[in-house]
């Protein structure tokens, strides 16, 4: 009843395969862009939008890259937390030595500094299948992490081993530096996140995005339907990378400001993989729900205890939040093995035959 | 061409300098292989009776190691400390099998390997929460392993063979043979390999999928046990030894998920080649290059075979 496409009738192509077709799905993407870009500011405090919402914005873009490789190629990776740190050094990098070129221009060319290493990375995909791929990109991940400390190029030979991020502008406004306002960097981040998610958007819907199901549902099929697996899979590697390095990049140089190699270990990949898992696989609002849940239950689990009135030492309520995160994956793994994504899709049939059940 | 020097030839020449810094070299490669390829093994009986690739036996390691230092530490005597952390591992694999296995059985494999994610998590906070996160130190001698070093004079310089690391190795291959020797002759090692077969098959013959999987959990979590008190004895017992968890990885990909043998033979590959590598040429790019040695060297072998050296052969049909 409140989701009903009846009625409306397309006359064209083009409404036919618009990736929006059908009204309330457009209403409501209307709605959740003006409650991002007019709703939020309005109500949000600094500690909201610097810490809440800016993080959310920038995972969620490394889990849609995560997904265009897992979710919708079948090629699991470990690696992803390393493509976000190539991103973010080759930003800093390319932002020291010519810096009076413009910030985001340097934040999308990372992006492709973060590609041709992913392609790179991509290559064993052609061979190697399954866990075994997964456990090979665990070989960037600790590759690039180790060079990441080691070469001090990198960094430009700090002697901290940090990278730390200059002041940048945008007509004439600072966006990155000590002295960016959260707002600002808050409408940078998401103006990126939103364009990016348009065109992932556009790139799984259309025949890239059904080469890439075709080859994750059986690539030998795939094959002799007459998709060339080598260049498919390395499409989704470099898509991938790309978009891991842009999110690194805005990480280091729009959220946190300074980052040190650990930034990018192992567990950032995991973080990362169970955003994805959780979200839900092959769905790029899956992605967003899955980065939501996981960046935010830890701080809803530390503050929590305060909250209630309950004291507890602050290494209790660390273990206490690995053992209810842990906790929570099984128990979304077991209730909804598709992810969160399933259960917006249950809850649009709902809508759609309320108050019918069926 | 000085490079070429230093890559090709300059390491040969330390070797052959100074042998018996080779031999100590490759002795420590030893070892550690052969504790990798443990922990390796807890993975393929994980993998080959429920084909859950289980991301928890790093962390399953630490916990059975300090259940054991963190029992031993409260006062209980070492021989009933081993004992009661058997126990509790077998109370883990009868956990895992009803709150985790049973629920998500038929799922696609990375849904399992997600859940032993969740896994980790759990026991990481569980295992800091009951017995504290600081470093603990391995009762060595309460356990009846022995101490100290030998030193060996050969090739005109001292090799120093540490005792505890010689006890390692034998009780790594009492287990390796124990293993074989369950899964070739008893009843229920033959009730594993039906289950590793095919699952559906096994059922239908009147195998209790439930109690094999309880069964293996309880096996891999021993291995971790005896894996845990090896590692713990060389270095302190802290959830650090984890890391190590990622190190058995490549071990795993370079044998074959299913192969025991492939476990151990990878895991001597490994310790031995990144052992080798880091000593002589490591300091050619500045060291450290211990971190992903071990995925280089199983990348390169799978190039090749990817399916492992010893792993089952992948047929694929439409």
């Amino acid at each position: 009843m409140f989701y009903r496409e009846v009625g409306q009738f397309k006359t064209s192509y083009a409404a036919d395969q618009a990736i929006f077709p059908i009204r309330q799905d457009r209403i409501g993407l209307a709605l959740i862009l003006a409650v991002a870009f007019i709703g939020i500011p309005l109500v949000g405090g600094e500690f909201m939008i610097a810490s809440v919402m800016i993080p959310f914005l920038v995972l969620a873009l490394a889990a849609i890259g995560l997904n265009i490789l897992i979710g919708y190629t079948g090629l699991i990776s470990l690696g992803t937390g390393a493509f976000m740190g190539v991103g973010a050094y080759a930003c800093y990098k390319l932002s020291t030595l010519f810096p009076q070129v413009n910030i985001i221009v340097w934040i999308i060319a990372s992006g492709l500094v973060s590609c041709a290493v992913g392609v790179l990375f991509g290559l064993p995909s052609l061979r190697i299948k399954g866990f075994y791929l997964a456990i090979a990109t665990l070989a960037a991940q600790f590759f690039l992490q180790w060079c990441f400390v080691r070469v001090g190029w990198l960094y430009n030979n700090n002697p901290s081993g940090a990278i730390e991020v200059p002041l940048h502008t945008l007509f004439g406004i600072p966006i990155t530096g000590a002295t960016a306002k959260p707002l600002t960097r808050y409408y940078v981040v998401l103006t990126i996140v939103v364009v990016m998610t348009w065109f992932a958007s556009n790139l799984v819907h259309g025949r890239i995005g059904r080469n890439w199901m075709a080859v994750r549902d059986m690539d030998i099929a795939a094959q002799l339907m007459g998709i060339r697996l080598l260049p498919a899979k390395l499409l989704a590697f470099a898509v991938s990378s790309f978009y891991a390095g842009v999110a690194g990049a805005l990480m280091v140089f729009l959220w946190l400001g300074a980052a040190e190699p650990e930034a990018f270990n192992i567990n950032e990949s995991f973080v990362l993989l169970f955003m994805v898992i959780i979200g839900g696989l092959g769905s790029l609002i899956g992605a967003f729900f899955g980065a939501a849940l996981i960046h935010i239950l830890p701080i809803i689990v530390r503050t929590a205890p305060d909250a209630l009135g309950l004291s507890i030492g602050s290494a209790t309520a660390e273990h206490l939040t690995y053992i209810i995160t842990g906790g929570l994956i099984l128990f979304f793994l077991i209730v909804e093995p598709h992810g969160l994504a399933r259960l917006w899709q249950i809850a649009k049939q709902k809508l759609r035959v309320w108050p019918f059940p069926y | 061409m000085h490079l070429l020097y230093q890559i090709f030839i300059d390491p040969f020449m330390q070797m052959g300098q100074a042998p018996d810094l080779l031999v100590q070299t490759l002795w420590e490669g030893l070892v550690g292989g052969v504790l990798y390829a443990l922990i390796a093994l807890g993975f393929v009986l994980i993998f080959k009776a429920s084909g859950v690739f289980n991301f928890a036996q790093g962390i399953m390691m630490v916990f059975a190691a300090l259940t054991l230092v963190g029992l031993y530490e409260k006062g209980v005597p070492a021989p009933l400390a081993l004992l009661l952390a058997i126990g509790v591992m077998y109370l883990l694999a009868l956990g895992v099998e009803r709150v985790v296995l049973r629920p998500l059985v038929n799922q696609p494999d990375i849904m399992l390997f997600m859940a032993t994610f969740g896994l980790t998590y759990i026991l990481i906070g569980a295992g800091q929460l009951v017995f504290g996160g600081d470093p603990k130190e391995m009762p060595v001698a309460a356990l009846g392993l022995p101490k100290g070093a030998i030193d060996l004079k050969i090739l005109g310089g001292l090799v120093s063979l540490q005792k505890i690391d010689i006890a390692a190795a034998i009780i790594a291959s009492i287990m390796v043979a124990g293993l074989a020797v369950f899964f070739q002759k008893t009843r229920i090692g033959r009730a594993l390999r039906a289950v590793a077969d095919d699952h559906q098959a096994a059922l239908s013959v009147g195998i209790s999928l439930n109690q094999i999987w309880v069964i293996v959990w309880f096996t891999a979590g021993i291995v971790a046990l005896a894996t845990g008190i090896m590692w713990g004895a060389r270095s302190d017992v802290s959830f650090a030894l984890q890391v190590i968890s990622l190190k058995a990885l490549p071990v795993l990909i370079l044998g074959g998920f299913t192969s025991v043998p492939g476990a151990i033979v990878g895991g001597l590959i490994i310790g031995i080649g990144e052992k080798l590598g880091e000593f002589y040429w490591g300091p050619l790019v500045g060291g450290g290059i211990e971190s992903w040695l071990a995925y280089a060297i199983a990348l390169a072998f799978l190039l090749f075979k990817p399916e492992g050296l010893f792993g089952e052969k992948i047929i694929e049909r439409i």
